[in-house]
């Protein structure tokens, strides 16, 4: 590659710069979440972990964790039901109207937060629906289906169909066939996803709302607390946790779909 | 084998259930299918744009001033409103302002990072600053936009700088509201244009500098117009999460943006909140449908 070398010099010094933009408020985030002084001026004055057992102690925090955790399992579970069987009929079939389905799993996240959330809560208001931990594990659902399908697809269209079809010649049952030939060789792949699901869901907070009623989520709690001063340390250390239980899941997300991606090049 | 006794004759082994069920769907190809799609086409049609239905008929649909209840007759009003009503344009207007801004400077700032990464940077480093941009994304976002609070503060980490200089922290305002979108979205651009770059050929390069291109050049000539698909596809995301996003401008700004103007409205006027998100969903159909001309949807 022919880049001169001041170009060089000037891409490497504007990575940095973006990373440190990148990088550097989360930082600062987390600092607080061990700031001595109950307030969020800078500096911090010192280093306690005093927020953590307060954070451990409220209930409503503790609440709002837990009702996290179960509305991401529900809608990881019900995405990867549906993002598994979709890939494998736009990926193994054709038929008519393949191409706007995979506009359509889009859509929930290339559309407005806003939009989706308004497009269910009008829904759930209109039909009486009781707005709750259901109602919002149906709206992430929706939206999360489309990190399994992309991670299975990628997947499907790399894994010859020669195998399945010897699997059948081999006197294999359809459902043999998926559970010794297809899903093993999409398990991986299925996992990627589901954790980016569980990810993307344990962190939404715009559709949330929309969907949730009197139901708090942790990111809706946190939401709440930002205007109560005395609530100020405990969103940081909320804080410090809701960025750690996304980006451990992702984290092991990418590495599981690099290693699979190198092993098959 | 003369020799050998005939085997005795076994009868075949009666199907099992499974087999059986398995032969026919084996053969029945279109049924497969439908097993495959009755789950996922009952969500994403019925559910998700069945409630994109509800909401659209919601939009021609009023509210009675005196029972605050929806009066379920078709009506032009609430179009009627936002388009007569200066403060809906407005925001509008403003919304799609910021929603550009955002998208231009994201795509200025993760070019040159997503270059690095793409043609520069070791296969090591490459993979190391992926798992480095990637992780961001996925960092609450609400913290994120939370930690940008939090520095723009009277007593925040910018006060703290500036004041040796005889300066302040610009506050909240417009400003930062750009600010923590450019923030929250960047990763969104970087990745795209990172995968578009990585896919160039290194032969087109070789051959570009072989006709006698520079690097510049190249870049202008070859380059760039190879990456415009990955730009418009990190575009989509840039442009409509400002679009709908009511969460930052209250963090950080008093401003109205469409998503404030809905969200106030949804307890007040359902309708007219039905109404005014068909404008954001109409504008980012118009948005879809140029970015696909460019490619877009194929660099996803």
């Amino acid at each position: 590659m022919n880049s001169g070398r001041a170009a060089r010099v000037g891409l490497r010094l504007a990575t940095a710069l973006v990373l440190a933009f990148v990088y550097l408020p989360l930082t600062i985030v987390v600092l607080y979440a061990f700031n001595k002084s109950g307030t969020n001026a800078w500096p911090p004055s010192g280093f306690t972990l005093e927020w953590f057992s307060a954070a451990l102690d409220n209930s409503g925090l503790q609440q709002a964790f837990f009702t996290s955790v179960m509305c991401a399992i529900g809608a990881t579970i019900i995405a990867l039901v549906l993002g598994c069987l979709i890939s494998l009929a736009v990926s193994r079939y054709q038929w008519f109207g393949r191409d706007s389905i995979s506009f359509v799993i889009l859509l929930p996240i290339a559309l407005p937060g806003i939009v989706t959330g308004m497009a269910l809560s009008t829904t759930f208001s209109s039909l009486s629906v009781p707005l709750g931990i259901l109602t919002v594990i149906v709206g992430h659902a929706t939206f999360c289906i489309v990190l399994v399908y992309n991670n299975a697809i990628a997947r499907l269209r790399r894994t010859a169909r020669s195998y399945e079809e010897a699997s059948a010649d081999l006197g294999a049952h359809v459902f043999q066939t998926f559970r010794y030939v297809t899903f093993p060789s999409l398990r991986s792949a299925l996992f990627a996803g589901a954790l980016l699901a569980f990810a993307l869901s344990f962190d939404e907070v715009i559709v949330t709302i929309f969907t949730a009623g009197g139901v708090k989520t942790l990111p809706i709690w946190i939401f709440q607390s930002f205007r109560l001063a005395n609530q100020v340390p405990l969103v940081n250390v909320a804080g410090l946790v809701a960025i750690l239980l996304s980006v451990i899941p992702v984290y092991i997300a990418t590495r599981i779909s690099s290693e699979a991606v190198s092993g098959r090049t | 084998m003369a020799g050998m006794p005939a085997a005795p004759a076994v009868p075949a082994p009666r199907p099992s259930v499974a087999r059986r069920v398995s032969a026919w769907m084996h053969a029945h190809p279109r049924f497969r299918l439908g097993l495959l799609l009755l789950l996922p086409l009952l969500w994403l049609v019925v559910i998700y744009l069945g409630s994109l239905g509800v909401l659209f008929l919601n939009a021609f649909w009023s509210r009675d001033p005196f029972t605050s209840l929806v009066v379920r007759e078709f009506t032009l009003d609430n179009f009627k409103t936002l388009l007569t009503t200066d403060v809906y344009r407005t925001v509008t207007i403003r919304t799609v302002t910021m929603a550009l801004l955002v998208t231009l400077t994201c795509i200025i700032l993760a070019y040159p990072i997503a270059y690095y990464m793409a043609r520069v940077a070791s296969p090591r480093v490459r993979g190391i600053m992926v798992v480095a941009v990637v992780m961001p994304l996925w960092a609450s976002y609400l913290i994120k936009a939370y930690s940008w609070r939090l520095i723009l503060a009277d007593e925040g980490v910018i006060d703290w700088l500036l004041k040796p200089l005889g300066l302040s922290t610009p506050g909240y305002g417009d400003l930062a509201v750009w600010i923590v979108f450019v923030y929250l979205w960047l990763p969104y651009m970087i990745l795209p244009i990172f995968a578009g770059l990585e896919r160039i050929p290194s032969s087109l390069l070789e051959a570009s500098a072989d006709l006698g291109g520079k690097g510049w050049m190249t870049f202008r000539r070859v380059i760039f117009p190879l990456t415009i698909p990955a730009i418009a596809a990190g575009s989509i995301f840039t442009f409509s999460l400002t679009l709908g996003d009511y969460i930052v401008p209250g963090l950080v700004s008093t401003t109205q943006f469409i998503g404030n103007v809905i969200f106030v409205n949804v307890a007040q006027n359902l309708p007219l909140a039905a109404a005014y998100s068909l404008v954001p969903l109409a504008i980012m159909l118009i948005y879809l449908f140029i970015v696909r001309r460019f490619g877009a949807f194929d660099a996803l």
